[in-house]
């Protein structure tokens, strides 16, 4: 393109230019720049020289990281509980999604839906309130249902080995209006020619659920579970923050890579170290859902991303 | 649904009711599974403080009391702040969010806009890669974003994922409608605000929606940038309360409470976890469907 041709547009374009300047400033100063930080990770920070004039100290950053064992404990915490949630989640979002379709009246299918998709809607903090009523040593919920029954109360919060099923749990019930109302709207697109001809054909309601809603609800979970797993090493930090917090009890089976660097910025002031543990997250993350990409590419070009 | 059904002589259930029965059952349980926690939540906040110390947290209160929420009440002046920094920073936040995202939005839908794939790229590939929590906090930091409201406003305010919602409901807004109006002599601002923001209306409504509970529900940012306590939004001040008794009998004694006063903490925990979501639970009956809408947008556009 000749040069003229290009501020022939700009003065073509230059109101709709000028109201994309926001935005483009946005996301320049508050994700483009940040990238550029990213050298962070091969520096060793100090205030007083700031990002760039900071002196180089190579892979340092990334030995410490990966030698001193954490790397490989936060990067398996985090693919494990993103997959064990990707699980559940769906498995239980689709069976509550049929249940709805096939057999609820009405005013049964709004009130369970409202309820269901209540969760939703509450901060992370909240839900850390509500954990705090249920799991707590003296005062929590489990444990006077334990005491009536005559079982020895449990200590929740210092024994790691109850906090991947806790944590799953907690997810799972957060997302799972979420989930069955979009699996529902996937169902309720079903043609429902297809219903009537099967009921025809002599096909009971068991048949019906596996031969026709199933195979056509496998679409969308194949995109939202692919989805799902190109954002794998990405921890909910939020879920994590509040339901564990600086319990450093816990951590040996609920730090996430997110948790790690929050800690090692916040608690340790490790700039470089945590600076080397966010690329590293980045790099993964970028890996992953360009992978993700090209399989929901091959499965259905309209659906991809990108 | 179907009723029983006699065959051979027997009597039988349809596999219809078999199925209803089998998922009232289950989806009524379901749905118990996620309300108990706030009945949890609620009875704990109007129980005696002395029968939860006596028998724990339960889901009738065994001895029924509103003291948590009268020293609540008594001594409000810092939960006062907090909603009112939190109100404020959803209303800012929601409609310059809201405007903002818009204006994006029509911009990457017009179709004779020649570069308009390349912008799209720009801003989605902030979703694909980014440089981490650290780059991002230390330039905060060098914009002065300590103890600022600004940190809770701008991280929240434009997200890409709501930019492409946008986009896909602006783009079947009839080309025809910018075209006419183009010839009629309108500018492309005027365009969008006469003409584009009105039809978007819908589009509006539902990411408005999800904006303003976002900004209500955040406590992250809070986390991060802000450490003064008047300054505390609303989630983040019942995070630090949560996490911190102490702190919060230090500021109720400071604000004139006497010194040798039993303070109820464990059902106050609970009362200000109530006061803190009582907005939500009142605004979800009217505002659910327009969520529910977002989601099946959402859904179908995959």
């Amino acid at each position: 393109m000749s040069k003229s041709g290009f501020w022939h547009d700009v003065k073509k374009y230059r109101a709709l230019l000028l109201m994309l300047a926001p935005a483009v400033l946005f996301f320049l100063l508050f994700a483009y720049v940040p990238m550029a930080g990213i050298v962070l990770a091969f520096k060793q920070y100090n205030y007083s020289d700031g990002i760039f004039a900071s002196p180089w100290n190579g892979l340092n950053n990334f030995r410490f990281f990966f030698e001193s064992g954490d790397a490989w404990r936060v990067t398996r915490n985090t693919a494990l509980y993103n997959l064990a949630f990707i699980l559940v989640n769906n498995l239980l979002q689709i069976v509550a999604a049929i249940l709805l379709f096939e057999v609820a009246g009405k005013w049964f299918r709004k009130i369970t839906q409202s309820i269901l998709f209540l969760p939703y809607f509450i901060s992370w903090v909240v839900v850390g309130a509500i954990a705090y009523n249920m799991f707590n040593y003296n005062v929590g919920t489990i444990n006077v249902a334990l005491e009536w029954l005559g079982f020895a109360k449990i200590d929740i919060y210092n024994t790691a080995s109850y906090w991947p099923f806790i944590l799953v749990a907690v997810t799972a019930w957060k997302a799972l209006g979420y989930g069955t109302i979009m699996y529902l709207a996937a169902i309720t697109s079903i043609d429902t020619e297809m219903y009537e001809a099967a009921e025809i054909d002599g096909a009971n309601i068991f048949q019906r659920i596996f031969k026709i809603t199933i195979p056509n609800l496998m679409p969308t979970l194949i995109i939202l579970v692919l989805l799902a797993i190109g954002n794998i090493f990405r921890g909910d930090f939020g879920m994590f923050y509040n339901m564990i917090g600086n319990n450093s009890m816990l951590f040996s089976a609920t730090d996430v890579i997110d948790t790690f660097v929050f800690r090692s910025l916040t608690t340790n002031n490790e700039i470089g170290m945590s600076a080397a543990a966010g690329f590293y997250q980045s790099i993964l993350g970028f890996a992953t859902i360009l992978l993700a990409n090209y399989a929901v590419r091959k499965y259905d070009k309209d659906r991809a991303l990108f | 649904m179907a009723s029983p059904t006699a065959t051979k002589g027997k009597f039988k259930f349809s596999d219809k009711t078999l199925l209803s029965i089998i998922g009232y059952i289950i989806m009524t349980l379901l749905a118990i599974v996620c309300i108990v926690p706030f009945i949890l939540i609620i009875s704990s906040s109007f129980t005696d403080e002395m029968a939860i110390t006596l028998n724990g947290y339960q889901i009738i209160p065994t001895v029924f009391s509103t003291e948590a929420y009268s020293v609540l009440f008594k001594y409000p002046k810092d939960m006062i702040a907090a909603y009112g920094v939190t109100i404020g920073v959803t209303a800012i936040g929601t409609v310059l969010g809201l405007f903002l995202t818009a204006m994006t939005a029509y911009v990457l839908s017009r179709r004779d806009f020649k570069w308009r794939n390349q912008f799209s790229f720009f801003f989605f590939f902030t979703t694909l890669f980014n440089g981490g929590l650290v780059p991002w906090y230390l330039m905060m930091n060098a914009l002065e974003m300590k103890d600022n409201y600004l940190a809770l406003v701008l991280p929240l305010l434009l997200n890409v994922f709501y930019i492409i919602v946008m986009k896909s409901f602006m783009s079947s807004i009839p080309d025809a409608i910018t075209e006419s109006a183009k010839i009629d002599g309108a500018t492309d601002f005027g365009i969008f605000i006469k003409l584009i923001l009105p039809l978007s209306k819908p589009a509006l409504a539902t990411i408005g929606l999800f904006l303003a509970l976002g900004y209500w529900n955040d406590w992250y940012n809070a986390l991060l940038f802000i450490g003064k306590s008047e300054m505390m939004p609303l989630q983040y001040y019942l995070y630090r309360m949560l996490a911190n008794m102490d702190g919060l009998r230090k500021a109720m004694m400071a604000s004139g409470m006497a010194v040798n006063f039993a303070m109820p903490t464990e059902s106050l925990k609970m009362a200000m976890t109530i006061v803190a979501t009582g907005p939500i639970f009142l605004v979800y009956p009217f505002i659910q469907r327009y969520f529910v809408k977002g989601l099946t947008i959402g859904a179908v556009k995959g």
